[in-house]
């Protein structure tokens, strides 16, 4: 495991600039976008980072039924965008 | 009076076969009269604004359904999809309508009183609608809104034992047949092995990581009744090695027409189909001719045998699978959205399915598998989409399984062979001087 992905604060805050840098042009993202984050380390490792994240709220899953990306939470289309509370 | 004008609905209705439009003008009734005095959760008329959003896609030939959303539950990155409607005003009922799946019991096992249970609380807090076991296996509980998902996850958790299914970019609810639970073809506990991978892989099943989405489905025999071949990433199809066993006096009790002997276990014996005919309805119908029936005798040369189960399945009281079973690992089936549709293709020909070592035989082939996907796969591509792309020869490396002639399916058509460094004596490494001994500039 790399240096970045070992220290919790260091890896939420590369990933959260990064996400925060693409937001103009998007909102969700693949899991794969995430390699480019951590380009040293192996997938399996990325995804307990980021899986870790999502249960700080830092991210949220979205998903289209078929396919899941990850957003900023609250970034992009929520549940208000639709309506609901 | 129904809500909203069907005519076209209507029209499915005049099928000759049961409907599904019946099926949900009773519940719009069976709602609006709520005869058990049900505190509805979610819009008592959310089914008649269904058939109305239905009616009006119809009419237009295009979707009323916006497509996906952020909906789920805490700590899940699948089981719920979200569902919206872009008719909200006209069809307030089902303006919020999300998808729940539920993970189904191994073997499609379940107790009435569970089914009760389920059924009352998605009458509670859902649309009372299910569909059960459609393309994905899964129980799947169609309407609810946002707030109602974490109750209805609660409830099924807590109360009912319940977990939900995958969907998403997730390992999908693994599904398989019932196995040795009432078949006796069953060559291994499709049931224990599905169990035992949808608890050992739970992280995969709800943290979505992967490039897209990912089934296994287990057969216990090649009859294939959960058509796991064509509808899993990985399919596992019990098969075996050794001699199919013939009782050779009931082989005879067929070819006599003893009554005691239907043919095909009695399945076609509704219209009289004529004699059973031993040649015509066994040996000439095995694809690989293997079997012959001489001096009242039956043979099957073994090697030669496909398992295609023909002949045990029109004569099961006189043929039995082998004794040394295990199973078969094909890879790469999908539905055409690229490429076309895809069947799996064969990478183990035959594993044994061990309990008692947590299947490690088989763990070892999936994560291998589950390495390379993550790291290759394109966003949205398929396992046999990325087989297509990199060739079957790369999974059989990353598997470190060593290429067999099962694994080929036609005769090869590019005349080129392309050696790697480590499949060619000495390597690439040329001693330059020596060379230019002989060799000069």
């Amino acid at each position: 495991m790399s240096e970045l992905l070992d220290n919790k604060e260091a890896a939420t805050k590369a990933v959260v600039d990064w996400m925060t840098k693409k937001s103009k042009t998007k909102t969700k993202f693949y899991f794969k976008d995430f390699y480019k984050v951590f380009p040293d380390d192996k997938p399996r490792l990325i995804k307990k980072v980021i899986t870790k994240m999502v249960q700080d709220e830092v991210l949220e899953y979205w998903s289209s039924g078929s396919t899941t990306m990850y957003g900023l939470k609250g970034g992009g289309i929520q549940h208000s965008s639709e309506g609901e509370e | 009076m129904a809500k909203h004008e069907t005519p076209l609905l209507d029209q499915l209705e005049t099928g000759p076969w049961p409907s599904f439009v019946s099926d949900l003008k009773q519940q719009a009734e069976v709602r609006a009269k709520n005869e058990e005095g049900v505190e509805f959760q979610i819009p008592q008329d959310c089914v008649d604004d269904l058939l109305g959003v239905l009616e009006l896609s119809y009419k237009h030939g295009r979707t009323h359904w916006k497509h996906g959303g952020i909906v789920g539950v805490f700590g899940y990155g699948g089981g719920v999809i979200g569902r919206y409607c872009d008719q909200p005003k006209m069809f307030p009922g089902v303006e919020h309508f999300h998808t729940m799946r539920v993970a189904q019991p191994a073997g499609k096992y379940y107790t009435t009183d569970y089914l009760k249970k389920l059924t009352k609380l998605w009458d509670f807090r859902g649309s009372g609608v299910t569909n059960m076991h459609g393309a994905t296996g899964d129980i799947i509980l169609l309407g609810t809104t946002t707030p109602q998902l974490e109750e209805v996850f609660w409830t099924m958790t807590h109360d009912y034992n319940q977990d939900l299914g995958g969907s998403g970019s997730n390992l999908r609810t693994p599904a398989d047949c019932l196995g040795q639970s009432r078949c006796e073809y069953a060559c291994y506990d499709s049931q224990a092995l599905c169990h035992f991978l949808t608890n050992e892989y739970q992280d995969e099943l709800h943290r979505p990581a992967f490039p897209y989405k990912f089934k296994f489905k287990f057969d216990a025999c090649p009859n294939c009744c959960v058509a796991s071949i064509a509808r899993s990433d990985m399919s596992f199809i019990g098969t075996w090695k050794d001699d199919i066993r013939i009782d050779q006096d009931a082989v005879n009790k067929y070819v006599e027409n003893d009554t005691a002997y239907p043919s095909n276990a009695g399945a076609h014996k509704g219209r009289d189909w004529g004699p059973f005919d031993i040649e015509k309805e066994v040996v000439a119908l095995c694809p690989t001719d293997c079997m012959k029936f001489e001096n009242k005798k039956l043979t099957i040369d073994t090697p030669n045998c496909t398992r295609c189960m023909h002949c045990i399945n029109v004569m099961p009281r006189a043929l039995k699978i082998g004794k040394d079973t295990g199973c078969s690992i094909l890879c790469g089936a999908k539905a055409p959205i690229l490429d076309g549709a895809q069947m799996g293709s064969l990478l183990v020909p035959f594993v044994e399915v061990n309990a008692d070592n947590d299947y490690e035989k088989i763990t070892e082939v999936i994560e291998n598998i589950w390495d390379w996907w993550m790291e290759e796969g394109k966003n949205r591509e398929r396992l046999g989409e990325l087989i297509m792309r990199q060739g079957f020869q790369k999974l059989l490396e990353v598997t470190g399984i060593e290429a067999v002639p099962q694994h080929v399916s036609y005769p090869r058509s590019n005349p080129y062979i392309f050696w790697k460094e480590d499949e060619v004596e000495g390597g690439w490494d040329r001693d330059v001087e020596e060379y230019r001994k002989h060799h000069l500039r």
